[in-house]
């Protein structure tokens, strides 16, 4: 249905694609992979219309085409469900599923009834259960998400493109998402899939194509390979997905955490925590696993302060109780968090590496008073070194840098103050396969060096493989606790699952 | 490779190149611009607003900024007069009391401080935005110099207080050397402390500067309090070189500060921006100020011509950014 043939593109003198020739046929669901920075996007915003500087030609349905913006792409039939979200915090979910191409009435007034049907439609077709009227900013990440897919469900797409649609959401809307997929194909539409996930592209996509270094390596159908020898397509060798070696490692028990209660600030009186309690030992890997809405994110941001006002508990740490009223105090304490959204809320994307490094310890690197340039080159370099930053010099700024390594810097920033107890929220989102690889592996080294470590996500393949114990959370509350041994995919999600819709 | 270098080394040092070529056009044009006495006159007309634009920077290198700077500026300045030339009489207790010109300083300076103080806490507390807290204080600042002077100047303030705005030391006019030393604390305060790295840091990423354990707050009323004591000092510096605290004095100096942080290069939505960069772009405000009058440009068409240099000087940084 739509060929791209020896499309090329630059960016300031650097290749980023180099003649890659490709077709996406209807009725399949076609998966793109390759690492970060492989040229997946970029060739996907190509196929849509962001970029109309490009080598090559895009034939669709027959005709060569030529998309001079992402509208135009849109009426010719390609919708795409973007990486970031592109969506405006101020404006309801409907006004931003219809931006840009509003029902209006013969008097070109809006239709609001009109559109406010289909958006209903739409969440409902999604099982998004929030009013229409919902502004974005009071979403959480993965509900966002899920708008910006009905975004592109919206319009009639003959083709329809999905850059990492998944990585802000639980698998309960994955299986939605999932199904909708297999609609469209039966539909005889074409499905393109970018996924660092490689469980997800087995169990949807038909066929594959590997992009490396801006070409395309190698393409198939999906049956004739397995998870390891994909991999070993996408990086060029083969990478062994960790898991974790049992141990009986808890020496003694470092937070112990009880009736931790939250309610929303805005007067609706919902609870977003429950009375939660937990123990966390020293040494010990504690996985919480939750679906969208579960209330992960807000545990650790009371945990470390962020909630003050609305929140109440005792938090108790070797002991002694602790008095958390904001960030300073729980790290002052040992507690750290390494956040969801890293460019949001983990990094100052415009500083260099060393600065965002040292930010929160600057009082270490002080001399008379004054910063030490040496001092903090010395931690920049001890922790580059130590989690292995892949970056050309400590000078270099942050955004500058791949996604598995922008978290290794949030990271060394929250190790140079340390701590006792590393939160990590969703620590690997939307970082390639081999980078997933090293976290783990830097997770599970400083569970040995003593560190109590928890760790939140939504992806249960990660809770399964670094947890010494899982916590499952629901609706504000902890509803199961498994032993490394006990836990598993089924009695996980069964936790998960809210009782009450 | 080497293009590219060398255009980065051109963009390091645009504003450099500028005041530059502006000085040399200045210096064919008008045989009154490159004289010694009409270099230390620019000098000293610019130490007023370098003092007031470098507490402009700090404010808007943390996403803020500061529209209250000229009337905390009459304020203090006309408090300092104030004090000097009457004391404070209180009858009913039969007190009179004296002020030393140094006690009028001092005073004067912590009236800024507490104005920009008072600013801090209205954003930080209350959440309002920066635009908003700093119009208000526009405003009440203005107001209070009218009550203050009853609107009128008060003047003749002696030979020694005007010694600071007329005088010179080691040959050097004392405004210049005033300006000089807030210029280098401050170079001093963003590149070498703590304080000056989180004013980066909020500047560039809020959230991740809270998760960092910084104390936000705190921070931003550090900076509108220094804002308002350099505003203070700028209102010492005009009150002694007039020898009169004018009700209206400051009317508009706060866009003349934005200017310069502007034409230096600062991001107006926080986080880049040098103190040097600021410097330069008063001087080039300055001697544009300087050459126009010199040419007999009328002071309408200054206006003019001073906003297209702003609105130019932010161009080329887009451009530029865009290049990148």
């Amino acid at each position: 249905m739509l060929v791209a043939e020896n499309i090329g593109k630059r960016f300031s003198g650097v290749i980023a694609l180099n003649n890659v020739s490709m077709d996406l046929p209807g009725g399949k669901v076609t998966a793109i992979i390759g690492e970060n920075g492989a040229g997946k996007s970029t060739l996907m915003k190509i196929l849509s219309g962001v970029y109309p500087d490009y080598e090559g030609r895009i034939i669709f349905k027959g005709q060569e085409v030529h998309f001079a913006n992402p509208k135009e792409a849109q009426q010719l039939g390609i919708g795409i469900i973007h990486q970031e979200l592109n969506l405006i915090p101020d404006l309801s979910i409907r006004e931003n599923i219809f931006l840009g191409r509003e029902i209006v009435n013969s008097w070109d007034i809006l239709d609001k009834k009109a559109m406010q049907q289909k958006t209903q439609e739409l969440l409902n077709k999604l099982k998004l259960n929030v009013s229409p009227d919902t502004l974005i900013r009071d979403l959480k990440v993965g509900q966002q998400q899920v708008v910006e897919i009905a975004k592109a469900l919206l319009t009639d797409s003959e083709v329809i493109i999905m850059d990492e649609p998944t990585s802000a959401i639980s698998d309960h809307e994955v299986e939605i998402l999932f199904s909708i997929i297999e609609d469209l194909r039966n539909e005889g539409r074409a499905v393109v899939y970018i996924s660092h996930k490689l469980d997800e592209l087995f169990r949807i996509a038909d066929r594959y194509i590997v992009l490396r270094d801006g070409q395309v390596t190698e393409s198939g159908s999906m049956d004739e390979v397995n998870h390891d020898t994909i991999i070993k397509k996408m990086v060029g060798r083969e990478i062994k997905t960790i898991s974790k070696v049992h141990r009986e490692s808890a020496t003694g028990e470092l937070l112990d955490i009880r009736n931790l209660s939250l309610a929303t600030q805005n007067g609706t009186k919902k609870v977003l925590l429950d009375n939660v309690s937990l123990k966390l030992n020293s040494g010990e890997i504690l996985g919480i696993f939750g679906l969208m809405g579960a209330g992960r994110t807000e545990l650790l941001e009371t945990i470390l302060g962020l909630h003050n006002s609305s929140s109440n508990g005792v938090i108790t740490m070797e002991g002694q109780p602790l008095k958390i009223n904001c960030p300073q105090q729980a790290i002052k304490a040992g507690i750290v968090l390494v956040p969801e959204d890293r460019k949001k809320d983990g990094l100052v994307l415009g500083l260099d590496v060393k600065t965002n490094i040292s930010l929160s310890t600057l009082h270490d690197i002080q001399q008379a008073g004054l910063l030490s340039k040496g001092k903090e080159m010395q931690l920049a370099e001890k922790y580059t070194a130590s989690l292995c930053i892949k970056t050309p010099s400590p000078h270099q700024q942050v955004k500058n840098l791949s996604g598995g390594n922008q978290q290794k810097v949030v990271l060394a920033r929250c190790l140079a103050t340390k701590p006792k107890v590393l939160m990590l929220d969703e620590p690997t989102r939307g970082i390639d396969a081999n980078a997933k690889n090293e976290i783990y592996k830097l997770i599970m080294e400083l569970s040995e060096a003593g560190l109590g470590i928890i760790v939140v996500s939504s992806e249960l393949p990660e809770i399964l493989a670094v947890s010494d114990r899982v916590l499952v959370m629901s609706e504000g509350k902890i509803t199961a606790e498994f032993s490394s041994s006990e836990a598993n995919e089924d009695n996980i999600l069964k936790a998960a699952i809210p009782k009450t819709i | 490779m080497s293009i590219s270098k060398y255009r980065s080394t051109l963009t390091k040092f645009q504003s450099s190149i500028a005041l530059f070529l502006l000085c040399l056009a200045l210096s064919l044009l008008s045989d009154k611009f490159l004289t010694v006495d009409n270099g230390w006159n620019v000098l000293r007309q610019i130490s007023v607003n370098i003092c007031i634009s470098v507490g402009m920077t700090l404010v808007v290198l943390t996403a803020g900024i500061d529209l209250s700077v000229g009337s905390m500026l009459a304020l203090s300045g006309a408090i300092a007069a104030g004090l000097l030339k009457f004391g404070i009489e209180l009858p009913d207790n039969d007190l009179y009391i004296g002020f030393t010109i140094l006690g009028t300083i001092v005073t004067g300076i912590l009236t800024g401080s507490a104005l920009g103080f008072f600013n801090g806490w209205v954003i930080t507390k209350f959440k309002v935005p920066p635009f908003v807290a700093t119009l208000a204080m526009l405003t009440i600042a203005r107001g209070l110099t009218m009550l203050w002077t009853k609107g009128y100047p008060i003047s003749s303030l002696g030979n020694e207080f005007g010694y600071i705005g007329t005088g010179w030391f080691l040959g050097i006019p004392v405004l210049v050397w005033i300006a000089a030393i807030i210029i280098a604390a401050s170079i001093i305060l963003t590149n070498k402390t703590s304080l000056g790295r989180y004013i980066y840091a909020i500047g560039g990423n809020e959230n991740a500067s809270r998760l960092s354990g910084i104390n936000i707050n705190k921070v931003k009323i550090i900076v509108y309090t220094i804002a308002g004591a350099l505003a203070a000092v700028g209102g010492i510096m005009v009150t002694s070189r007039l020898d009169s605290a004018q009700p209206n004095a400051g009317m508009s100096y706060e866009l003349d500060s934005i200017a310069a942080v502007v034409i230096g290069g600062t991001s107006l939505s926080g986080g880049r921006g040098t103190i040097m960069g600021t410097v330069l772009g008063a001087i080039i405000i300055g001697v544009l100020n300087n050459g126009l009058v010199l040419l007999d440009v009328s002071p309408f068409w200054q206006q003019v011509v001073k906003g297209f240099v702003i609105l130019l000087a932010v161009i080329i940084d887009k451009v530029n950014s865009k290049a990148e």
